[in-house]
This record gives C-alpha cells, structure tokens and sequence, in this order.
C-alpha cells in the first residue's frame, strides 16, 4: 500500500509537472465541448430547390406555393431548362430540380393525372430520403386540395385519411443537440483518457526510467494501478465539468439518476484505462502507441452508434460494436440521461464494460514484463 | 540537389526503419476505409419493429403485412401496455413501436379517418426521425392504394430519380468522408513528430550544424510521406472501386492530383506543428485530442455545414478536409472536372502555402 501511495505521488508530480500536457488533456476537452456541439444538428431543412415550371399556370404555382410554405424546402431559383437547373445540381447550388411539364394544369383537368418530374442529389442519401419523404407528403396534400377544387362533388370527405402521429419519446421536442451532447461528452472524455495512457508506459520506456522501476521491488500490479489512478481520477473530473458545462450552456438535465451514470462511468473509464496501457506495454515507442491507439479510437468513435445508429450498419459492424467499449457508453449515457433508466436497466451493459475492464487490466499488468 | 536528395534518402531510411509504424500506416487507412465504408449509413434495415394492434381487424392487419414486407422492418407482435412499453424502452430491447387504436378500420370506414401512433426511441433522434419518415410512407402507399380503389379523379404523380447514389447507399457520403478524415489525421501525426523527434533525441544540432537550409530540411522531412501516402490513397481508390462499389467517375489523374495536394497540405500542417512544439507528446497530443473531434464534426460529411450557426461556418473553413471532401465527392461521384472545383483547390493551395511559410518563419536554427 505503501509503495503504492509513493508511485501515485510521482505520477501525480510528472503530470502536474507538465503544465502543456495539463493543458491539452483538460482545456482542449472543454474548449471543444463548448464548441462542437453547435454542429451537431441533423435537422434536415432547407433543402434548396430549382424550379423548371414550363405551364406557368395558376395550379403549377399552388404546387410551388405549397412547396415551399412547407419550410422544408427553398426556392433558390428558376431554370429555363432541365439540363441548365441540372447544373445547379452539379455545382452543390441546389439539392433538388423539380420540373412541371407543358400543359400541366390542362392534362390535369382533361386526363385526369399528371406526371411532374423530380431529381435529388443523393449523394447524402439521409438528405434526399427524407427530402423524397416531405415532397411526397406535400404533393399527397394538394391531390387532395385538388379534388376538392376540380369535382367538389367527390369532396376530400370520400377519401380515407389516415393520421400518422409521432410520438418522439424522451426527446419530444425534436432537439437534436439532447441526443447529441451526452454522447460527444462521452467521446472527448474517452479520447483524452486513451491517449494519456497510450503515452504513458511507453515514454519511460523511451525515455530509459522504466529500468529503474524494474529493478526497483515494486510489484507490476502496483506500477499498472498508480499509472491508472491519476488519468482515472482527470477524466472524471473532466466528465463532470463537462455535465455542469452541458446543464448551463444546452440546459441539460439528466432524466435519471446521475450517481447510475456515474457508476458507469467509473467502471468504464478503467475499461478504456486498461486498454491504453495495455498498448503501451505493447509499442516500443510513443510513435508507435500513439498510431495503434488512434487506429482503435477512430473504430471506436465511428462505430460507437452516436453519429450514425448501430442499428444501420451491416451485420458483422455490429458484431464489432459488441466489443466496442465507447458504444456501451454512449447507449448507457443515452438511456441515463435521456430515457430515465435506472440501475436496474443499464446492469447488462455494466456487466460486459466490467468485463472488459477486469480482462484488459489483467492483461496489461501480465504482458508488463519486467525486463529490458 | 544532390545534398537534398542524400538527405531525403536519409528520411526514407528512417522512415522504412521501424517496421510496425510503417506496418500501421500502410495497415491503418486501408482498414479504416474499408470498415467505415461498409459500416457507417444511416439507411434503415431490418430494423426490428413492434406492433401494438388494439384493433386485430383487417385495415391493420393489411398495413402490418405492408410494413413487414417493406426491406426495412421486421416485425414483433406484442400487446404491451403503456407501462410495459415505457419499460422496454427503458430498457432499450425496444426502439419503435406502431400502435393501432381500437375500432382503426371502423373508424377509417365510417369516418374517413383514424390515427396511427408511431413511438420511437428519440434519444437516438436520426434513427427516429427516419423511421417515422419511412413509416408514414408505408402509410401514405397504403392511403393512396386504398383511395385508388374508389378511383380518385385528379392527382399528380411525382416522377423522383436519385442522382449519383440511386440507392440511397452510405457509401458515396462516407467513402469521401472518411478518406478525407483518415488522410488528414495519418498525414499530420506522421509529420507531428517528424522535427520535434529530432529535437528530443539530440540529432537536430546535427542537422543544424550541417550546410542544408530549414526549407530543405522541412520538404525533405514530407517527401517520404508524400510518397507513402500516396501509395496508401492508391489502396484506398482501389478498395473503394472493387471492394465498395464507388467507382472513380471523373477523371482519374485529376484525383491524384487534388489528392497529392491535400496530402502536402496535412503533411505541412504537422511539420508546422512539429516545429511549434517541444516534445513529441505534446504534439501527437495536440493533433489527435486537438484534430480529431473538430475535422470528424466540422468536415461537412457528418453534419451539414449549412445547418451551423455562421460562427462555426467559418471555423470549418480552416479544416483542411472539408474542402478535400468537397472535391473528392465531386471528381469521384459526381464526375465533374476541374472548373468545377477550381474554387476548393485554390483554398488548398492558399493553406499549404500559409502553413509552409509560417514553418519556414518558426523553424529555429538555432538551439535553446
């Protein structure tokens, strides 16, 4: 115990010794957290249109009317042409070209239907789905506007209306910064944790001081846990600056229990802990710790199931985000502080991130060899 | 010329040296893309949905066999209360959940009109949103089949084509996307180190001591890994073609080209961060924590940049890849050529030089 608490005030030491390294690991975090989250925001509106109206007629007008009152959708210009609105597309100007061919309004009345023609720039294809989505929804609304108009007869009353009602749960204003946040809050936290350690083990192996702890008759699990404690003891300090930061700035308040979150959160911490220094006893030198590391934080954040849903990827990336410590997290985090979950819930992600943490300590501290 | 082309050897030794560095930047964005490529889509697929019937009649019925044959859902029926339902979201073994009243096809036949209830799980507020807008489609199919049954007289019919991506695929987004973000980080943290290693071991008196000028020293520091890099992109162009199925469209030496650019931008912006440093900590610290939230959020592929507030509008700007994205996605999806993204290169070519020049004005030749 002894030797322990003399390690941990050396490591403590060397960090508060390094006043840059002090820095980046918490007012980076923070200043980015500050920042970052403005981006995040989904929402898909303003999705800009080019018009090529060929009938200029009053019910070509109604369409367009209704287009773009929707507020999904902004009229950014017309086109003479197809071909010249295509352009627009091809330069980014626009997201989608709708085309109202001649006679539009007299095929309408003497026909009977009328075919319009639409092009979406789909390379975000979240974009134009949900843009094909709104289209599809205004131009249902005015066949039945239509109906009324041409043949009250009809009367929209004969049509069957079914009203779809989404019921958004834990998150009923649609406020896409909620959904975010937490999560980003998480990924931060997980990327200073990480790369502290990966440097850790490795620099006094550069650096040549890791001969004297291994002559030294400390004992491996020692060293492992006061190489643990101090970077344990920042990211959480740093998670709550970031909860308090998120309660003042976005006006976030946990539905659930914090202290559920926070057992979490210290379980987890010690998962991710672990895995930075058990590649650190791995690389030979800091270049090397720090590539592996960013190799599996860049796979963890990606498929961590924040940005894009784990539900959307193919089937053997979700057999990845299994072992993907960040995406217990971000679920974790979600269902604390947005669902209201509480311990009960979230024993089964606990379970697998301790785990994690007991395996990846274990095996940081037998594969620290105490030879040169 | 001689003496530069001595000292790039020298580089590239040290370069080829150490084998697992080398074995990860070869490893690393080939993986990565490939992974990402497959991975990250927001398309909704067999997503397990669970319908809640109160009214077992033959309108539901014949909109729940609609919903489950659709590619996106699968389909549990249950009869859960509203408790039991708050619970299994809670849990998160549910994410949606479609409710039909009781009495829907009677309500429906005599009144015209009933209501569905789609509950979703909204933590997760893009999957939600998209699964209500794939929903209300089913939905609207099923109105419209059902009204064309009593022959509605008047009505428009949208003709949509999907441009560049018919399919609604992830990848034609990502593939770019993450070339630009994998490019850029690998780019920066190689060169990060690049000075600053010097600087730690001792080897930069040596350097300094010697006849070469800074700019000699700091281009020849970025030609080896110009040169990998450009291996590694040409791995990348030949997975995202044959194993992905996003084919080059435009054209292939224009590609190369931007892509050389934007490699020596990265690789200038880590020699400038090399440079400011003092130890290699502290600038691999700086390009991962500092670069990698910031270029994945700010680089336009992840969140739209035309939805942030103009501050941060202006912030991406300065993000190396977002302009690389935009050019990548116009050379190799759209097809466009060279006047059409004459604008992003500029930009490019601005940055590389600004950086190369505060380097060149940073670079101490001296030492403290």
């Amino acid at each position: 115990m002894r030797t322990l608490r003399i390690l941990l005030q050396k490591e403590v030491r060397q960090i508060f010794r390094n006043k840059i390294i002090l820095r980046i690991a918490t007012i980076m975090p923070i200043m980015q957290f500050i920042i970052l989250p403005l981006a995040a925001n989904f929402e898909i509106k303003n999705i800009n249109l080019v018009i090529v109206d060929h009938d200029h007629s009053v019910d070509s007008r109604k369409l367009l009317s209704d287009l773009t009152s929707s507020g999904y959708f902004r009229l950014i210009g017309y086109g003479n042409t197809f071909g010249q609105a295509y352009k627009s597309i091809e330069t980014d100007k626009a997201d989608v070209v709708l085309e109202i061919p001649n006679g539009f309004e007299r095929n309408l009345v003497r026909e009977g239907s009328q075919e319009i023609y639409i092009a979406f720039n789909a390379i975000n294809g979240t974009k134009a789905g949900l843009g094909a989505g709104y289209l599809r929804t205004i131009i249902a609304r005015y066949n039945k506007d239509l109906i009324v108009k041409l043949s009250p007869s009809m009367k929209s009353a004969q049509e069957l209306g079914i009203n779809v009602v989404p019921l958004p749960w834990f998150n009923s204003r649609g406020y896409y910064k909620l959904s975010l946040i937490p999560g980003i809050l998480g990924m931060l936290v997980t990327l200073l944790s990480g790369f502290l350690t990966a440097l850790n083990i490795v620099k006094e192996k550069e650096v040549g001081t890791i001969e004297q702890i291994n002559v030294s008759p400390i004992r491996k699990r020692d060293f492992i846990l006061a190489k643990l404690i101090p970077f344990w003891v920042l990211a959480n300090v740093v998670f709550t600056i970031g909860l308090i930061l998120s309660y003042f700035l976005y006006g976030i308040v946990s539905e659930g229990n914090l202290l559920v979150l926070y057992v979490f959160v210290a379980v987890y911490l010690l998962a991710i802990l672990g895995f930075g220094l058990l590649v650190s006893t791995y690389s030979e030198t800091q270049q090397q710790s720090m590539f592996i590391m960013f190799f599996f934080v860049m796979i963890f954040i990606l498929l961590a199931g924040l940005f894009t849903p784990i539900e959307s990827m193919a089937h053997w990336a979700q057999l990845i985000t299994k072992l993907n410590p960040l995406a217990y997290l971000i679920t974790v985090i979600r269902m604390v502080m947005l669902k209201g979950s509480g311990f009960k819930d979230i024993l089964p992600e606990l379970e697998i991130v301790a785990l994690m943490a007991v395996v990846l300590n274990m095996w940081a501290v037998l594969n620290y060899k105490k030879k040169v | 010329m001689k003496q530069f082309l001595s000292f790039v050897r020298k580089e590239f030794r040290h370069v080829l040296r150490d084998r697992r560095v080398l074995l990860i930047l070869f490893g690393m964005p080939v993986v990565q893309v490939l992974l990402f490529g497959f991975a990250l889509s927001n398309e909704i697929k067999n997503t397990k949905i669970v319908i809640v019937d109160y009214a077992k009649d033959q309108a539901s019925q014949q909109i729940t066999n609609k919903i489950g044959a659709s590619r996106y859902f699968e389909i549990e029926k249950n009869l859960l209360t509203h408790e039991q339902l708050l619970s299994s979201f809670r849990k998160g073994d549910i994410k949606e959940a479609v409710i039909f009243p009781a009495k829907f096809a009677e309500d429906l036949q005599h009144n015209k009109e009933a209501q569905i209830q789609i509950i979703t799980d909204a933590s997760d507020l893009n999957a939600s949103n998209q699964i209500v807008s794939y929903l209300t489609n089913i939905i609207q199919d099923y109105e419209a089949q059902q009204n064309q049954l009593q022959q509605v007289p008047y009505r428009i019919i949208p003709q949509t084509r999907m441009l560049y991506n018919p399919e609604l695929k992830g990848a034609p987004n990502f593939v770019p996307g993450v070339m630009a973000l994998v490019l850029l980080l690998v780019c920066v943290l190689m060169t990060a180190v690049a000075i600053v290693k010097e600087k730690e071991t001792g080897t930069m008196e040596v350097l300094l001591v010697s006849p070469m000028k800074p700019w000699t020293i700091i281009i020849s520091k970025a030609v080896p890994y110009l040169i990998l890099s450009l291996l590694d992109l040409i791995f990348i162009l030949l997975l995202s073609v044959f194993v992905l199925d996003v084919p080059v469209e435009g054209n292939l030496v224009l590609l190369l080209a931007e892509s050389t650019l934007f490699i020596t931008t990265c690789l200038m912006l880590g020699i400038l961060i090399s440079i400011q440093t003092s130890s290699q900590q502290v600038a691999m610290l700086i390009s991962l924590i500092g670069m990698l939230m910031p270029a994945m959020m700010l680089g336009g592929f992840m969140f739209p940049i035309e939805n942030m507030p103009y501050p941060l509008q202006l912030i991406s700007n300065i993000i190396p890849s977002k302009w690389y994205y935009i050019i990548v996605k116009n050379v190799m999806i759209k097809g466009t050529g060279f006047l059409a993204v004459w604008k992003e290169t500029l930009v490019l070519i601005i940055i590389t030089l600004v950086l190369f020049l505060v380097s060149l004005k940073n670079f101490k030749i001296r030492l403290e």
